[in-house]
């Protein structure tokens, strides 16, 4: 889970890193407030999940009133890729010198975490690994210990980072790693660092993802969840517990377990169709889990055709079909053609249950697929 | 011959009062698993299925002279149940649990480096030697022993390529899912390097997904050090970048690595040849024996 910069910076600002004077506003009015009390220039900043809100027209620079309120009547309401905009940070703008990156996050293949901090703050910093990796200073945490102060010393020195700055810089990677670990996060990222003329330091912009399996212990943050800025179905689908993820494609599809249903997509592909969905219904689902996925994909006004594919481990072929039955049982026709392939666990008794005039059945998964891809193809000529 | 389980392997379950717990540990029984105890604070004395239940697991694996677990902890106390398992001498844990926050895997990692016990998972759904032993979850009766080995991050994609197996009368050795999070105890390259040595499997099926460089490194170690032929899958070909795939692990980043064409790409470089469909990798197998 993403938060957004005004509550990263809330998050930073409370633990004691510097960040710039700032408000959230969601009006003109609000924003002309802010200005007023902040003074100029003051930076106007959409708070949207989007990359590169800065070349995207997302973020503006106020030197007067009539430039405040022409920035905020633009950013607010805009579409910022796919995204409305209903709030902006209204921030003081840092007259800076330098800008540096400072970041931790998840090294995957070590497992453990890693602090990473470069003097080119400011730019897309997986970039600056790819052109100029020697410019990042990296280093390794033991989860078991800790950030030692030493090490964050070492890797700001490493980077590079101008002497007179360089403890502050240090003490600031020290708290990021402090909240990284309390709070969960997967990744703490600040870029830039700005450096100002009066040799201050202060964090320009906020990261932090927060790991959502952990949200169950960070209930402070869980509440911050954005549920009105995401797709209204995945926020659904939220509600309903399941592994969703919307796609641009007409082919519905429903199964069980990530593996197999991320196949299926791939299959859909293959086959020369396009999936609409990803949405795996979990292990040992019981019938009504069924309808209500079911029902979730029929939703989507972009499915023409849905494939259910169920390898039965722990989730049982006849709850599956009861499940199929139930939801469609509802509809005097059906909306969209269902072609349903059941396998493993009770799978044969599952094939008995299913409603035959409902749905189509097929018994292997390419088939299966082949003739969602088909159905799809019919209702779009 | 098999690796990491057989008929002689003494389970211990971690977690066994809970209902996924009973369920599987009755299953396991079922398969001829050796479950020789449970362990679960504070329901000492107790049994399920006819097996006695310990406070701690080490108390288990003394009076039980148990020498692995699987552990089906809810995730707040997964990784704690999972510390437990690797302060005694056992040589196996197996985590079946879903959901563990990936801060309490980073510690549980550390910890691994400095045990000789194996970790498999967490999130996955176990290993099997068929007609042996299961550990986990995994539908017994899909298998068939044999003489091809499987290792895999996904628990369902198993059972459809393992169907595709032994439609064609096509054994297995051994089956392994190592588990679909980020952070993980046992790597495709521990797996197939166990597979290499192991004189009974004749040809290796590796199911790999988007997410992380491991099935890189896989590649690598099979060109390095393989003489077994191994066949490929890849879930994920379709994903969109920076979305998480239902597991943890499965995800492409913004900046493009952990892809479907980069694994494909370092699997083929490496002589594997990956199915564009399940059944295919099962083509490939046939091909090799």
């Amino acid at each position: 889970m993403r938060l957004h910069e005004y509550q990263a910076k809330q998050v930073f600002a409370d633990a004691g890193i510097p960040t710039p004077d700032s408000r959230l506003a969601s009006t003109v009015e609000e924003v002309m407030d802010a200005v007023d009390e902040i003074g100029y220039p003051a930076a106007i900043k959409a708070q949207v999940h989007v990359g590169g809100r800065g070349k995207a027209g997302g973020i503006e620079i106020a030197t007067s009133e009539a430039e405040a309120r022409e920035a905020a009547e633009s950013i607010l309401g805009m579409d910022l890729k796919g995204y409305t905009v209903d709030k902006v940070l209204v921030e003081a703008g840092v007259d800076f010198e330098n800008e540096l990156y400072v970041g931790i996050t998840m090294d995957r293949g070590e497992g453990e975490p890693v602090a990473m901090v470069s003097t080119e703050g400011g730019v897309d910093i997986e970039s600056v690994a790819e052109e100029t990796p020697e410019k990042i200073a990296r280093e390794h945490i033991d989860p078991a210990f800790g950030l030692h102060p030493y090490q964050a010393r070492k890797v700001v020195f490493e980077a590079g980072i101008p002497k007179d700055v360089a403890m502050d810089v240090a003490s600031i990677l020290t708290t990021l790693y402090d909240l990284y670990e309390s709070k969960d996060a997967s990744e703490v990222e600040i870029n830039p660092v700005m450096i100002t003329g009066d040799r201050e330091v202060v964090a320009a912009d906020a990261v932090m993802n927060i790991d959502e399996d952990a949200l169950f212990r960070q209930p402070e943050l869980a509440e911050m969840e954005d549920e009105a800025a995401g797709d209204e179905l995945e926020a659904k689908a939220n509600e309903y517990g399941f592994d969703y993820v919307r796609l641009s494609g007409n082919v519905g599809i429903i199964g069980n377990g990530a593996g197999l249903v991320m196949t299926t997509l791939d299959l859909v592909d293959y086959y020369g169709g396009a999936p609409a969905n990803f949405l795996d219904i979990g292990g040992g689902a019981k019938a009504e889990r069924v309808a209500n996925a079911l029902e979730m994909v029929f939703a989507d006004e972009n499915v023409d055709s849905v494939v259910f594919n169920i390898f039965g481990g722990i989730t049982r072929g006849d709850e599956v079909a009861k499940g199929i039955n139930e939801a469609l049982a509802q509809f005097d026709e059906i909306p969209k053609p269902v072609v349903v392939r059941l396998a493993g666990t009770n799978a044969a008794e599952g094939m008995e249950i299913l409603n035959e005039d409902l749905v189509q059945v097929e018994s292997t998964l390419e088939d299966a697929v082949q003739r969602a891809v088909k159905n799809a193809e019919e209702v779009t000529q | 011959m098999s690796i990491f389980v057989d008929d002689d392997t003494r389970v211990v379950v971690q977690g066994i009062t809970g209902g996924e717990g009973k369920f599987h540990t009755e299953q396991m029984l079922e398969y001829g698993t050796n479950v020789v105890a449970g362990a679960v604070p504070g329901k000492g004395g107790q049994e399920v299925a006819g097996v006695p239940v310990y406070d701690t697991v080490d108390e288990a694996v003394d009076a039980e002279d148990a020498d692995a677990s699987v552990v089906f902890v809810p995730p707040a106390f997964a990784g704690d149940a999972v510390f437990e398992a690797l302060d005694t001498d056992l040589d196996l844990v197996v985590a079946i649990t879903e959901g563990i926050p990936t801060q309490d895997m980073a510690k549980v990692n550390k910890r691994l480096s400095e045990v000789d016990t194996r970790l498999l998972g967490p999130n996955c759904p176990g290993i099997i030697t068929p007609g042996e032993a299961k550990l986990g979850i995994l539908p017994g009766n899909i298998f068939e022993a044999g003489n091809v080995g499987l290792v895999s991050r996904s628990g369902t994609l198993t059972y459809q390529v393992v169907s595709n197996l032994t439609e064609r009368g096509i054994g297995q050795t051994t089956a392994i899912g190592i588990g679909g999070d980020p952070i993980i105890g046992t790597s495709f390259v521990d797996a197939l390097e166990a597979f290499e040595a192991d004189t009974d499997t004749d040809a290796v099926v590796m199911c790999g997904e988007i997410g992380g460089e491991d099935e890189e490194q896989a590649a690598k170690f099979i060109a390095e050090h393989m003489d077994t032929p191994v066949a490929g899958f890849i879930a994920g070909r379709t994903a969109p970048p920076g979305k998480r795939m239902g597991h943890a692990g499965a995800i492409v980043s913004g900046s493009g690595t952990g892809t479907a064409e980069s694994k494909i790409g370092a699997l083929n470089d490496a002589g594997v040849p990956v199915g564009d469909t399940p059944n295919e990798v099962a083509d490939h197998i046939e091909d090799f024996l």
